[in-house]
């Protein structure tokens, strides 16, 4: 009853929700509505929302015009992939000394971790940039993954951390009883039951991974063909003459696949980009 | 587990090392080394020699202390956007009507995607020609004629801030959500009793008890949006005339564009003495909350 609204508070809430909804979505749809557009159509005046002989085509002549584009979203793919596979090497291990044991120096440690959020590519990339030069990684998949990694390790360690905490200490103690070492305990007895906690963590790397690929590939990355969407599609973008269609066509296209892991795995996804912006 | 504590136990040390040496491999080290060549007048002649506070005294004296003051009005009118919108859309999302669980997942995509892609779909939007946001505001007569509006100082200086807002306005929405999730129902229903309006209890309940969160998110908020590369630089590429160039984008140009590592690598220590000062307020925010009990 407490929630029964009345007919004015609906208009007011689905009002309101549909303002907040337009103007998140409204370049979305934008975006589909160009990529129909044939080109002529997209240069008229005045301004239309639809035009006439909508088509599709963009979408099949975008792979001629932007020849490298699947490569870009294969790359995108794997540079996120390996962030994710790095950082998860990274995290679990130091998820679990921070949940599990008590040693000196461990709460300004985790601080130091946590204070990495604070900094950004941006401010480091001067000696990043020397850095990357001198292992002779500048134009590899390398100079793009490392640094990727390292920033979404701190919020990984986060989630992971306040996850194994609630795993009862009994079962670690047990297999310790029964002989086993302290790395096997973490490998067969740890990973197995926090594993939904360490899918959590693996997504929301992914998610960030894929979102925050400019930086780094835009100045440590000059082949073409190792650039991820971002970069790949950023050429056609300062370009005199934009081919608007083909590029929006694109770039939904190059979403399309954090689009669809988020559909599927929201739940996950929502608990793991705000959990990781909670520090207790 | 008594007998750890006998002697130094190093495995917990151990299972820190892969996750310390790719952050001081990446993050410790070039932060050392930004505060090292900031004294220095490196570019890409390879001597390099120690000049000082030169590097500073050269920047503050010239047209930075205008790009500082530029950066904070930039950051202040996107997070203050962000925690208006963000606050209003959480509200709306936690009323509990048919439909809130298609709405709330629509908020989350701007976050999700790479901004660059986004960025790439605002600068159509901002295109003044043919662009949908100047098509409209002809179309209703607010405007006369093409708005160009990445063309100008004061329209890009707004346009790159409403592209900010539009990605980060996801995340506070959801946060906030989360925190009036959390929000005892056993209060609303006792204010409820006494007759108490929803609005009242918006603003007395609700409010007051997630205004821990607010602060949280928005000192977050802020250091994201100081620390905006992408959507400013995809947009704008800090121009008109420098009239969206923020703290971190001259930074990237000096040291990227212009090999001037030194005077870069000043303006970057000035950063981070920026994002310090934040993070030492939002720690202090937060001790102050968990004495007083009312995080969680």
């Amino acid at each position: 009853m407490i929630n029964r609204y009345r007919w004015w508070e609906y208009v007011v809430i689905y009002g309101g929700m549909a303002v907040f909804l337009t103007f998140i979505l409204a370049p979305f749809l934008e975006a589909f509505v160009v990529s129909l557009r044939p080109l002529d159509r997209i240069f008229s005046i005045p301004y239309r929302f639809f035009s006439e002989g909508m088509s599709f085509e963009a979408y099949f002549s975008m792979w001629k015009s932007v020849p490298l584009l699947w490569l870009y979203i294969l790359n995108s793919l794997f540079i996120a992939g390996s962030v994710t596979v790095l950082s998860l090497v990274a995290v679990i291990p130091a998820a679990y000394a921070f949940a599990r044991f008590e040693f000196k120096g461990s709460r300004a440690i985790l601080g130091a971790f946590l204070a990495i959020n604070m900094v950004s590519g941006a401010v480091l990339i001067i000696p990043l940039y020397r850095v990357m030069l001198q292992l002779g990684v500048l134009n590899t998949y390398m100079a793009m993954i490392v640094p990727g990694t390292a920033f979404v390790i701190p919020t990984g360690i986060w989630l992971l951390r306040s996850y194994l905490i609630r795993i009862p200490r009994e079962l670690e103690e047990a297999a310790w009883v029964d002989g086993a070492g302290r790395l096997y305990t973490l490998r067969r007895v740890i990973i197995p039951i926090a594993m939904p906690g360490i899918i959590v963590v693996s997504i929301t790397a992914f998610i960030t991974a894929y979102a925050q690929q400019f930086l780094f590939a835009l100045t440590f990355n000059s082949r073409n063909e190792l650039n991820p969407l971002p970069t790949g599609l950023y050429q056609f973008f300062g370009r005199a003459e934009v081919v608007w269609n083909e590029l929006m066509a694109a770039s939904l296209v190059g979403i399309l696949p954090v689009l669809i892991l988020y559909v599927v795995l929201q739940r996950y996804i929502v608990a793991g980009l705000t959990a990781g912006a909670i520090k207790e | 587990m008594s007998e750890t504590n006998q002697k130094t136990d190093y495995f917990p040390y151990l299972l820190l090392v892969p996750a310390l040496f790719i952050t001081l491999l990446i993050v410790a080290w070039p932060l050392a080394e930004t505060v090292r060549l900031s004294f220095t007048d490196a570019s890409l002649n390879p001597n390099e020699e120690y000049i000082g506070f030169a590097n500073y005294e050269r920047i503050l004296s010239r047209r930075f202390p205008e790009v500082i003051g530029r950066t904070f009005l930039w950051m202040s009118l996107s997070v203050a956007l962000k925690l208006t919108i963000g606050l209003m859309g959480a509200l709306l999302l936690n009323a509990a009507v048919p439909g809130r669980t298609l709405f709330r997942i629509l908020t989350m995509p701007p976050w999700i995607i790479p901004i660059a892609i986004g960025m790439f779909i605002w600068g159509w939007m901002y295109n003044g020609q043919f662009g949908m946001i100047s098509g409209l505001m002809q179309r209703i007569g607010l405007a006369d004629g093409p708005l160009e509006f990445l063309a100008a100082k004061d329209t890009a200086f707004l346009a790159t801030v409403i592209s900010d807002v539009w990605i980060g306005v996801p995340m506070v929405a959801v946060y906030l959500l989360a925190a009036m999730q959390s929000v005892s129902t056993d209060m609303y229903e006792a204010a409820w009793v006494d007759g108490a309006s929803r609005w009242y209890r918006i603003r007395r309940i609700t409010i007051p008890l997630i205004t821990p969160s607010i602060v949280t998110i928005g000192i977050l908020s802020a250091i994201w949006t100081f620390n905006s590369f992408d959507a400013i630089w995809i947009l704008t590429q800090g121009g008109p005339r420098s009239g969206t160039t923020t703290m971190i984008i001259d930074t990237y140009k000096v040291a990227i564009d212009r090999f001037r590592y030194g005077e870069g690598a000043a303006r970057a220590v000035l950063i981070v003495l920026i994002m310090l000062s934040f993070s030492l307020a939002y720690y202090m925010v937060l001790r102050k909350l968990s004495k007083s009990g009312a995080t969680k």
